[in-house]
């Protein structure tokens, strides 16, 4: 018995599963990511997308495209601090 | 691709994909559905994932029960966890002419048979125990309204239409029509590739164009369809409207239903991942078609979900986006068949209920296309009420 790959671990996405989304005709970042919810979770992609993107480039033969389009914050970001902002959301209030 | 195609579906969006899926399962397997982008690249992966039936007219009330019915069985028809949990809407109102329209919806929704439940204040806090009522004057709940997680919602019925013999072509942009008298009789085509790095959203062409002849077109472009029926002369009354979302850090279940406040358009739920997910309004948002975050939505959400779960401070946000609503200036939708071409048949307009509303409209747009027959509730939500001047009204409208 093979052992669980995993690629993203905040999803629990693993291998097996980005083989079968490309496998089934997903070969874009963004596909892949809708299909197996990889780098949704905490992390947000920092330690599995690359992962993810490598398994795309090797079974499809095609360069990376990278990253999947990036989602503010760039680090996890507590609602107390983002109601303490300004109307217009931070740096144009002054 | 195919050369030709009975029906050619432009949107491969819930909307689309569930009339494909009911053309199919109804014997009308030579469909053609095709997408600009990837699945899940539009509204239907950018929403909020609601799905409730506590509207404000009969039309919507019944629509979305049928709606609901259908959530409760799609696992089971599409073998595809949709992650669907009904825990309710829960409505609030802070001014009198919010809670006298709650009343009213109320009233209505009772007599349509809902088993909502008007609310004092104290009775929507024993339903959220962690709410703030200070300011909230009414409240109504429906224990059977519920969210779903919308990916595989999308993912479900593609795979379903295609096992029944759809072709889903995505990275597919409509360019153009061919018309012959009144009636289309082919859709010119141009293969896409994704976007600048960073920015997948905007999809580049790829290609040369194509031709694939049909018998009907299907518009479920959902805010793209005024830019897709201007290529054949068809003026749209509807608009692209920027709306805002987030997600927080996964937390332990604790909260039952979506909240949504009627005041400031503010929505909260619990997805079954644990995320809190919600959104706000933001006035005023950018002209047409933009999928940006900004800062200031972030911002506004923060302090009013902090205002009504002043717990919800130290948790944190761990991504934002943005899609578009597809609003008509009456609050109600364009379906149907139109007067020129004959052959284009309408399903836009959702005001940002397209993906709670797809389950049902998806059949009945099919038995419209395959029947020929105008409904009244088609002939009721016809582009045709902008030229007579008939025109609807919805007020149960959030985020």
């Amino acid at each position: 018995m093979t052992a669980k790959v995993m690629l993203c671990r905040c999803e629990d996405v693993t291998l097996d599963e980005v083989d079968e989304a490309i496998a089934l005709g997903h070969t874009d970042i963004e596909s892949v990511k809708r299909y197996t919810g990889f780098g949704t979770g905490w992390c947000q992609g920092k330690q599995c997308v690359t992962l993810c993107a490598r398994v795309l480039a090797e079974r499809t033969g095609e360069a990376p495209t990278l990253p999947f389009t990036p989602r503010p914050p760039v680090h996890p970001v507590p609602l107390g601090a983002l109601a303490s902002l300004g109307a217009h959301g931070g740096d144009d209030d002054a | 691709m195919r050369s030709r195609a009975r029906v050619v579906v432009i949107g491969a969006g819930i909307m689309g994909l569930a009339t494909a899926y009911n053309l199919a399962k109804r014997g009308v397997t030579d469909v053609l559905v095709v997408d600009r982008g990837y699945l899940c690249g539009g509204a239907s992966g950018r929403n909020g994932g609601g799905v409730r039936a506590q509207f404000s007219t009969e039309t919507n009330i019944g629509l979305m029960r049928e709606s609901i019915a259908i959530c409760r069985d799609f696992a089971a028809e599409m073998r595809i966890n949709v992650w669907f949990r009904q825990g309710g809407y829960l409505f609030l109102a802070r001014t009198p002419d919010k809670a006298r329209a709650l009343e009213e919806s109320v009233a209505l929704q009772n007599r349509c048979g809902l088993s909502t439940r008007l609310l004092e204040p104290w009775e929507a806090q024993r339903i959220v125990p962690e709410l703030s009522i200070e300011g909230v004057t009414r409240a109504s709940f429906n224990p059977d309204d519920g969210v779903v997680f919308p990916w595989p919602f999308v993912w479900g019925y593609a795979k379903a239409a295609r096992d029944l013999g759809v072709e889903v072509a995505t990275f597919t942009e409509v360019v153009g029509f061919e018309t012959r008298g009144n009636r289309i009789t082919a859709v010119k085509l141009r293969p896409t590739t994704l976007g600048e790095v960073n920015r997948h959203e905007e999809v580049r062409p790829a290609g040369e164009v194509f031709s694939v002849a049909c018998d009907e077109v299907i518009l479920c472009a959902g805010a793209w369809s005024p830019q897709v029926a201007a290529m054949v002369n068809v003026a749209l009354p509807n608009h692209p409207h920027r709306h805002e979302i987030c997600s927080t850090e996964p937390l332990k279940p604790w909260l039952g239903p979506l909240v949504a406040d009627l005041t400031d358009g503010l929505y909260f739920s619990q997805s079954m991942r644990g995320e809190i997910v919600g959104g706000v309004s933001v006035d005023p948002v950018p002209e047409g078609i933009d999928q940006q975050s900004s800062s200031a939505f972030l911002a506004k959400y923060a302090r009013s979900l902090v205002r009504a779960v002043p717990r919800m401070a130290t948790v944190k946000v761990l991504r934002q986006w943005a899609g578009c609503y597809d609003l008509t200036p009456d609050s109600n939708p364009l379906v149907g068949r139109i007067a020129e071409p004959e052959n284009l048949v309408l399903a836009c307009g959702f005001m940002g209920h397209g993906f709670m509303m797809a389950p049902v409209m998806g059949r009945l747009l099919a038995e419209h296309v395959i029947t020929q027959q105008t409904s009244e509730l088609f002939a009721r939500w016809s582009l045709d009420r902008y030229r007579t001047g008939r025109l609807l009204h919805e007020s149960m409208i959030i985020g």
